[in-house]
């Protein structure tokens, strides 16, 4: 996966659990969590859409590496 | 035949604006056909029927607020409605000829009527869907906007469940084009992209366009006076409910610490099997954990109605649910003591995702017979919560953190949890109340028989 499709599915991903906030617009080094308010309900959606979206198993040891768009990024492109 | 009348949708509500009919006179309904939408001072709420029958007349209008108890329609029985009710625009079914009355002519309650929006053409109409799946139509909210804004529907691409239209489509419909570093600018300058003019191809705003206006002698903002009546309105809704209870209720509080190393194990072993969409969170547990607690202390489950405590025909937990732009819902997740922890997952996010996006019914803002309010999210150890009148108990839950813990003489780390109670004096006392936390704590050590 692209580092550009890898962006495109997070910023995706994020929309789709969280359709008040702008995805588009979102910082790539906010946290997810604390900045953008996600709890533990919407991140588990939206490790859902990545995992469904990537193809990839994601494990729980590994929520910690998708704390911003950027760690997802990251992420994504060197699993995928 | 009683009336269909404006419900009351959560103790704090005293009037409701009918927003939208989704019947007409003649209509057969069915207990749970969701038949009107309804504005309260948090939501706009879809709202069911409780009776079978015919829609006889409609008693107010759309945009009507009217107390609640008010009747809204009138119903007759079935059987004594008229064989063809007046004529309407769209021609029904037959259901004139006379049949035995078990017969039914209409499709089971379990699909509600929902209106077909103006210009929205007939799926059916012409050859047959070329898929086998046809997306949901949308909800009558989405329907709503979508007119408001002068969307046509069937241009909209869906994003939901099945491809039904969603209220995030609405809003990315309307929303000006603009490429995403246009967005970022936009959004640092403090520019209006609704302002700006977009010079990209079929005129999508690009980053240039953006500094352009932020050069531009800027407009002054446009007042959002909907938006913020709405939250004033929902601050005043919780103000009224919560000074209520600290009024009336005599409340007292008790908390304990609950060792969680066996649950958030167990819970840890049996995600790393399952695929993310059946994994289970904490709070699944806390809440089953939750239920069965409150039926096996039945004194802290139900209401305190004309200075009797009258028990809850079943355990519906009521789920403090946080809204992102401030303010809170209490969705009902009902018998939750019955469900498996996985239907009480599933069951939870539905409901959670609905409170969210304002897409929840009249029975599940309705009958909470105990509240749970979880603030593990936000960070913070404990909650001691204000309990939501009518009913006697309220129990929190903080966050899950790492702790030094004493087990069987030896120090070692342990995630514990901090789970408190409020309870009212009238309905019972500390020593009955301690036996919630107790029990909470023991099903908790055993997470495989939740």
């Amino acid at each position: 996966m692209t580092p550009r499709q890898a962006r495109e599915l997070a910023v995706r991903s994020l929309e789709k659990v969280a359709p008040d906030i702008d995805a588009g617009t979102v910082g790539g080094d906010a946290s997810l969590r604390e900045d953008l308010g996600l709890d533990s309900l919407d991140f588990l959606g939206f490790v859902e859409e990545l995992s469904e979206g990537s193809g990839l198993r994601i494990d729980e040891d590994d929520y910690p590496e998708l704390a911003t768009l950027d760690a997802c990024v990251t992420y994504l492109t060197h699993r995928a | 035949m009683p009336d269909f009348t404006m419900p009351s949708l959560g103790a704090d509500m005293e009037r409701g604006t009918l927003t939208r009919w989704l019947v007409e006179p003649g209509d057969r309904v069915h207990k749970g056909d969701i038949v009107a939408v309804v504005e309260t001072d948090k939501a706009d709420i879809e709202v069911e029927c409780f009776d079978d029958g015919v829609i006889d007349t409609l008693l107010v209008q759309p945009g009507a607020n009217v107390p609640v108890g008010t009747p809204l329609a009138r119903l007759t029985s079935p059987a004594a409605a008229p064989s063809a009710p007046p004529s309407t625009a769209k021609p029904k079914p037959p259901a004139a000829k006379p049949k035995p009355p078990a017969a039914k002519p209409k499709p089971p309650a379990a699909e509600p009527k929902r209106p077909v929006p103006a210009g929205h053409p007939e799926p059916e109409r012409g050859k047959p869907a070329p898929a086998p799946r046809r997306p949901e139509p949308a909800t009558p909210l989405v329907q709503r906007l979508a007119e408001e804004r002068g969307i046509d529907l069937t241009s909209v691409n869906g994003t939901g469940h099945g491809g039904r239209i969603v209220r995030a489509d609405i809003e990315r419909a309307t929303r000006p084009k603009a490429s995403p570093l246009a967005r970022r600018l936009a959004t640092e300058l403090g520019v209006d992209l609704h302002h700006v003019y977009g010079s990209g191809a079929r005129g999508v705003i690009r980053a240039d366009d953006v500094r352009a206006a932020a050069r531009a002698p800027r407009r002054p903002a446009e007042p959002r006076p909907a938006a913020d009546e709405k939250q004033a309105a929902m601050r005043r809704a919780i103000g009224r409910l919560m000074a209520r209870s600290k009024r009336e209720i005599p409340h007292y509080y008790l908390g304990t610490t609950i060792d969680m190393g066996e649950a958030t194990g167990w819970l840890r072993r049996r995600n790393r099997e399952l695929p993310v969409a059946r994994r289970l969170l904490p709070a699944a547990m806390l809440l089953k954990a939750s239920a069965l607690a409150a039926r096996e202390v039945p004194e802290l489950n139900g209401h305190w109605l004309d200075e009797k405590f009258v028990p809850g025909d079943g355990v519906h937990l009521g789920i403090v649910t946080a809204l992102r732009g401030g303010g809170l819902v209490t969705p009902t997740l009902r018998r939750a003591d019955e469900l498996s922890l996985d239907d009480l997952m599933s069951a939870l996010k539905d409901l959670l995702v609905r409170a969210r996006s304002g897409r929840l019914r009249g029975s599940e803002l309705d009958g909470a017979t105990i509240t749970v309010t979880n603030l593990g999210d936000q960070g913070v150890e404990s909650v001691t919560g204000v309990i939501f009148p009518p009913q006697v108990a309220l129990l929190g839950f903080g966050r899950i953190v790492q702790r030094p813990w004493a087990v069987n003489g030896l120090l070692g780390v342990r995630p514990v949890v901090t789970a408190t109670l409020a309870a009212d004096h009238r309905a019972t006392d500390g020593y009955t109340g301690a036996r919630i936390l107790e029990a909470v704590d023991r099903l908790l050590q055993h997470p495989e028989e939740l």
